[in-house]
């Protein structure tokens, strides 16, 4: 085959748990180790919990990141303060690590813009979920352009899932990446499925990491259900983009365990076996094994990690729960810095509407 | 500094004040930097500062939208062009679902301080795709400002409040007016307002009410009903979105006959809007039914029919003669 490409595929841990080659030496830190699985136990009671709420109606359709809490949990947890995150909607896991309050996720798919406001000064430069696809892969070239211009050393860091890969929007910004060295990083989440859609009809390129190679920089695949492979790549791919040394593609092969949303029903177009396979490889058992292989997990340590998560998801419930309903009048606040006057009437015509419903709630 | 210069030299002239009044404005897009744009309207800038400020960017309408995005919400301020207003729909998605959005969805964490500068419509013998005039497309978005200028001092002014303004700013310049009256403009940074009208003449027998290119020719009907002894305001609306209908809605009280001339197609075009605001504002003060005056539902001819495309001084003057002859 004349255009073959030979791209780099990493993985530490087999899906079985057992290590596979030499692990790299930051990952004898099992300080870290415990973190990192610590928090994706954390995302996918989260995870559970939100599904559970929009099946009892407290909150709207929610899109479930079970699966791949690996990818989220290792870009998240390396991503500096100061570099920003441009995320797609299926991102629990990674705005969890970055700082984005569970009470917050809760509250923009239970249908508030509050949601989206990020009070943590860590993520407050973050972008809020972006629902059209693909469309924030320009956004996050725009914020690696103004570190550049500015000088700072600082990297956006965007992701999509697989079918994002067949947009416009994502060749164009993996172009003017390539063409301008941004410090960019573009994380693929290769899930296999684009709603009902699989991933071998999706694209005819045998890995969609190769797509960076068109735009003139480095690609690469990892196994992204091994949050060691994930984490070791992605802790190059940040330190290159940092360094002015240009941007990175990284395609996370993973698998969408959930359906596509809570309004999805995926068994209506993928075999029940596949799933079931799939799970013999999901991340979190994976890295569980190993760290129990290694003398540093059991089941003790693992009933109170459970608790303590629960407890701390329970906590966010609470608060979501308290948060109440927006004032009438915060739906003209922030659409532009100041209501035009001129646009006055229109303002008090909904003013009106709602006074004249009185205490109907506004939902 | 008593030069005159054009609307297009005026567009020039804000953006080299800008540059140099705020280091956060980049100006970015096909062709604007060693090129100085198609038009010339960023002449000079990249001499005077620089690659990292005036950024030639790929062929890209999408990516450029998505990028000015991008910088926006990091505190820079782009002003980005698109080389003509007929390819500034692959910018839509941008325009639509964030740029006009991100303000809002944040609750005001992230805002987007963006100007996008376009050239638009028809009357220079462009090809095809180069003489649209679909400001009623961006009229329609909640979060944006849409500014149409149609004389240098406006350009000048109106472009430098676009560039000052918090949110995003959809700056369409007539391309018919590039060259044409030029003024003397003062070079003072005052900015003018983006939400009023301009009323350009004042009158007591009927109000013109238009915008962009098409003020030309509006003007030109006012000299000749003024010749025949019937006074005629003027009205530019200048800022489409939002709409100063309080402006509006005072003159054809004042007159009680309205003639709306624009050169966009006629239905569902901003010149509807105004109507249906008048009617509901000063339905009995009116002496006769709003006309409106504008190209038809066609798309722009080739340009050996393109004048028939643009209403002329003699469509308006009928319809000043039907307002002004009504029962």
């Amino acid at each position: 085959m004349p255009n073959k490409i030979d791209l780099p595929y990493t993985r530490y841990l087999a899906p079985d748990g057992r290590l596979s080659g030499d692990l790299p030496a930051w990952a004898d830190d099992f300080n870290l180790l415990t973190r990192l699985y610590r928090q994706m136990v954390l995302t996918r009671l989260f995870d559970q919990k939100a599904v559970a709420l929009q099946r009892t109606g407290r909150i709207g359709t929610y899109a479930p990141t079970l699966g791949q809490e690996a990818i989220g949990v290792a870009i998240g947890c390396l991503m500096h303060p100061e570099d920003v995150l441009i995320p797609y909607y299926r991102d629990t896991a990674v705005q969890l690590m970055r700082g984005v309050k569970m009470e917050e996720i809760l509250l923009y798919w239970g249908g508030d813009e509050r949601g989206s406001a990020y009070v943590d000064p860590a993520v407050r430069e973050d972008f809020p979920l972006c629902v059209p696809i693909a469309t924030q892969a320009l956004h996050a070239c725009g914020v690696a352009s103004a570190f550049k211009i500015r000088g700072e050393h600082r990297v956006a860091v965007t992701t999509c899932g697989d079918g994002a890969t067949s947009k416009g929007d994502f060749l164009e910004a993996l172009n003017v990446a390539g063409a301008w060295q941004l410090p960019v990083v573009f994380v693929v989440n290769n899930n296999q499925w684009a709603i009902s859609v699989p991933r071998r009809i999706q694209c005819g390129a045998p890995t969609l990491a190769q797509k960076a190679i068109g735009a003139g920089f480095h690609g690469e695949q990892v196994d992204g259900n091994d949050i060691l492979a994930v984490y070791d790549r992605m802790r190059i791919a940040l330190e290159r983009a940092r360094h002015g040394k240009g941007p990175v593609l990284l395609e996370c092969i993973s698998y969408r365990l959930g359906d596509h949303t809570t309004a999805d029903d995926a068994t209506r177009y993928r075999p029940a076996e596949e799933v079931k396979q799939a799970w013999q490889e999901e991340p979190i058992k994976r890295l569980q094994t190993f760290l129990a292989s290694q003398g540093v997990w059991d089941e003790g340590r693992e009933q109170a990690l459970v608790a303590e998560c629960q407890a701390e998801v329970q906590a966010s419930v609470d608060v979501f729960e308290a948060a109440g309903i927006q004032p009438v009048e915060s739906v003209f606040e922030h659409v532009y810095a100041q209501w035009p006057a001129v646009l006055a009437d229109q303002r008090e015509m909904l003013l009106e509407r709602a006074a004249r419903r009185g205490g109907e709630r506004h939902e | 500094m008593s030069d005159k210069i054009s609307l297009l030299e005026a567009v020039n002239l804000a953006l080299h004040r800008a540059m140099a009044e705020d280091e956060n404005v980049v100006v970015l897009g096909e062709d604007v930097g060693v090129n100085g744009g198609v038009f010339r309207a960023t002449l000079g800038l990249r001499e005077t500062f620089g690659f990292k400020r005036v950024i030639d960017t790929p062929l890209a309408e999408t990516m450029i939208g998505g990028l000015a995005v991008g910088m926006a919400a990091q505190g820079l301020k782009p002003v980005m062009e698109i080389q003509f207003m007929g390819f500034i729909y692959a910018a839509m998605e941008q325009l639509v679902s964030h740029a006009s959005r991100l303000r809002n969805r944040t609750r005001g964490r992230l805002t987007c301080p963006l100007v996008l500068r376009t050239p638009m419509g028809a009357g220079i013998r462009a090809p095809e795709h180069h003489s649209e005039s679909t400001e009623a497309m961006f009229a329609q978005i909640p979060g944006v400002r849409v500014v149409i200028p149609s004389s240098p001092a406006r350009a000048y002014g109106l472009l430098l409040a676009a560039i000052d303004d918090p949110d995003p700013v959809i700056f369409l310049e007539p391309t018919r007016l590039y060259r044409m009256n030029p003024q003397v403009v003062v070079d003072d940074g005052k900015r003018l307002p983006l939400d009023t009208c301009f009323t350009l003449r004042e009158g007591n027998d009927l109000t013109l009410i238009s915008w962009g290119a098409s003020i030309h020719e509006t003007l030109q009907a006012a000299t000749q009903l003024a010749e025949r002894g019937v006074s005629a305001e003027v009205i530019d609306v200048a800022c489409v979105k939002p709409l100063d209908l309080d402006t509006l809605e005072a003159s054809v009280r004042k007159t009680g006959r309205c003639v709306i001339v624009h050169e966009a197609p006629k239905s569902c075009a901003v010149g509807a809007e105004i109507a249906a605001s008048l009617y509901e504002r000063v339905l009995l003060d009116l002496q006769a039914p709003i006309q409106r005056v504008t190209a038809p539902d066609i798309p722009p001819p080739l340009y050996r029919l393109e004048q028939l495309y643009m209403p002329g001084p003699d469509d308006i003057l009928a319809a000043c003669d039907t307002v002004l002859n009504y029962a």
